[in-house]
């Protein structure tokens, strides 16, 4: 089990309040990612449920009791930090066995559940190592160990892959999405990429200073947006967003369309405008374009390898059916 | 481009480098060298480096007149006690300043070292009446305070020093891994300053040794250290350099061997943290 309920939730730093009354709740087994840009709260968010910080007003409720006032050991919730955090001065198997050891666990079911932790983790072989010898994804592995070995009801994850390189970046993410699928257990995960947000999760959370801006699935958030920050913020590359006369025949103050909704066509374009960068990714083309007589620079993938580079003409055509139209406020029309 | 040293280059670094560290032993060298000479010889003009008789008559003079071993004792005593009463107040302070700090600390933190700008001459006086009222003078207790009260606005900024080095992140998964804070302390955070713990007690304990103002002001017989000791031989009777050469090198024999098996953890306590 491993519900989580944030009922009027808000925390303040002295008269900064940077998590303005907040509902939220993270349904049992659900893989949760709390996503925005730096500095949303996103954080403060995870270390509340924690029990890191205290929150200043509201409650926590986890598993429909009341957590409020309860230490983060008592939580029954276990943490990925970014730096790892693993204890320098042990090895891999006192790290992961140190939560068993405070819970008193006797040492047979110890060796027991760190042995299965580093069967499934790949570790193994380097258990008797100290962290310091170990590679970024080894530690990464272990601070995972450290948290499955207690069979918490949730796992909480802060920004746990910011620290790897791109590559290992993509083989922890499948790994932790694995761990996921094979524990089913409740996973409430931090990040400020949205690749990782839209790759991950069953539920993603978009943040904007401690305001939740929206909650839906991946595919929600990218099909109806429901304002202009989450429709930026979804989807890579971003969203295009004009204002101005263009958005006004659409009876709107901005109208949205993804890069992948505009077509390049030989004539008869909507709007002709000219090539600044042309990035050929081989597998799709992102062109940069000017001069539409919008005012926006209007970014455009097309699939496969395109022929034209800086400074040629492109005719562009977006589809009707996947304009998205927002208010004066942002705010989602229809 | 990495610099490149030529052999010579290396050559002239190193006469450098050790003709300055003879050129700051020197002092204490020309000392044990002095205390095996005779007095004349001891004030001989020009000075005789090597070429001289050598003899143990002043170390069995300076025995005989004085109890060395109370001397030695008293300055264990003082020393020790000082530096391990000062290291428990100090890591819980220490502690509560490097990872709750409050608006006030850094205030806390300079206002204590302030206090090691101040003369000690300053408040001799006020802290010798405190001592006769309260029967401290010439006690071991007393200086035992005295010194860990001195010396507590370092141990306190090394130990803070040493514990903000240890990212914060850890403590806290200590603390998700269902550490009490006793346990925090003993399991994660104590183990990971043991070398700045260790340097900090080593350099506290050499300080308190050598601490001549308030050991020399407030004792007269029974708690008297070895800094007494040696300055028993400057007077009353005038300088006699060789037995005051041979005094020196008895008390600073065993902080100096201390301080020699130990440089190691010395230094690496001291530059903890300077490169990562």
């Amino acid at each position: 089990m491993g519900q989580i309920q944030l009922k009027q939730v808000t925390k303040s730093f002295g008269d900064v309040q940077v998590i303005p009354p907040l509902d939220l709740t993270i349904e049992d087994g659900e893989f949760t990612v709390f996503v925005g840009p730096s500095g949303c709260g996103k954080s403060t968010l995870l270390r509340l449920i924690a029990g890191l910080e205290d929150i200043t007003t509201g409650h926590i409720e986890i598993d429909g009791t009341d957590a409020t006032d309860l230490v983060p050991a008592k939580r029954g919730l276990a943490m990925v930090f970014q730096s790892y955090a693993l204890y320098p001065h042990m090895s891999v198997r006192k790290n992961i066995a140190f939560p068993l050891r405070m819970a008193k666990m006797d040492k047979a079911e110890i060796d027991r559940r760190v042995n299965a932790a580093a069967e499934v983790l790949n570790l193994a072989d380097y258990i008797d190592r100290r962290p310091g010898q170990l590679s970024g994804g080894q530690r990464q592995r272990v601070a995972i160990g450290r948290a499955i070995v207690r069979e918490p009801s949730a796992f909480l994850f802060d920004e746990p892959l910011s620290n790897l390189d791109a590559a290992l970046r993509v083989g922890m993410r499948m790994e932790i999405s694995e761990l996921h699928k094979k524990l089913a257990t409740t996973m409430v995960y931090v990040t400020h990429d949205q690749v990782e947000a839209m790759t991950m999760a069953d539920k993603i959370v978009v943040l904007q200073a401690g305001v939740i801006e929206q909650v839906g699935s991946p595919l929600e958030l990218y099909r109806t947006p429901r304002n202009t920050f989450v429709a930026g913020f979804i989807g890579s590359p971003k969203m295009n967003l004009i204002t101005g006369e263009e958005a006004a025949k659409h009876d709107a103050a901005t109208i949205g369309i993804r890069p992948e909704h505009i077509d390049v066509v030989e004539s008869g374009g909507t709007w002709t405008g000219t090539v600044g960068v042309a990035e050929h990714l081989g597998s799709d083309t992102f062109f940069h374009i000017h001069n539409t007589g919008l005012a926006e620079t209007i970014t455009v993938r097309a699939i496969g390898d395109v022929n034209l580079t800086h400074g040629d003409t492109i005719q562009l055509t977006p589809r009707m059916d996947e304009l998205h139209r927002f208010d004066a406020d942002g705010l989602r029309i229809g | 481009m990495a610099r490149s040293v030529t052999p010579r280059r290396k050559l002239l670094n190193t006469t450098v480098a050790w003709a300055i560290g003879l050129l700051i032993f020197f002092p204490i060298l020309w000392t044990i060298l002095t205390s095996f000479k005779s007095e004349a010889e001891a004030i001989a003009a020009p000075p005789i480096f090597l070429g001289f008789d050598w003899t143990l008559e002043n170390y069995r003079i300076v025995m005989e007149r004085s109890d060395y071993g109370r001397f030695l004792w008293n300055s264990i005593i003082i020393a020790g006690l000082s530096t391990i009463l000062g290291c428990i107040i100090a890591v819980p302070a220490a502690w509560s300043m490097a990872f709750v700090p409050s608006k006030r600390t850094k205030d806390i933190l300079l206002w204590m070292l302030s206090t090691k700008m101040l003369p000690a001459v300053g408040v001799l006086y006020p802290i010798y009446l405190l001592f006769i009222k309260m029967g401290l003078l010439d006690s071991r207790a007393g200086l035992v305070v005295v010194l860990m009260l001195i010396n507590l606005p370092i141990i306190v900024w090394m130990l803070y020093t040493y514990f903000k080095e240890i990212p914060g992140e850890i403590l806290e998964a200590a603390r998700m891994d269902g550490a009490t804070l006793r346990q925090e302390l003993i399991y994660v955070l104590t183990p990971m300053a043991i070398p700045g713990i260790a340097s900090t007690l080593l350099l506290n304990f050499i300080l308190a040794w050598n601490e001549a103002f308030w050991t020399l002001n407030l004792t007269a017989v029974n708690a008297a250290p070895l800094t007494a000791f040696i300055a028993s031989y400057s007077s009353p009777e005038g300088l006699f350099f060789a037995k005051l050469s041979a005094a020196s090198t008895m008390a600073i024999a065993p902080i100096l061997i201390l301080g020699w098996f130990s440089q190691k953890q010395l230094v690496r306590g001291l530059t903890f943290g300077a490169v990562k």
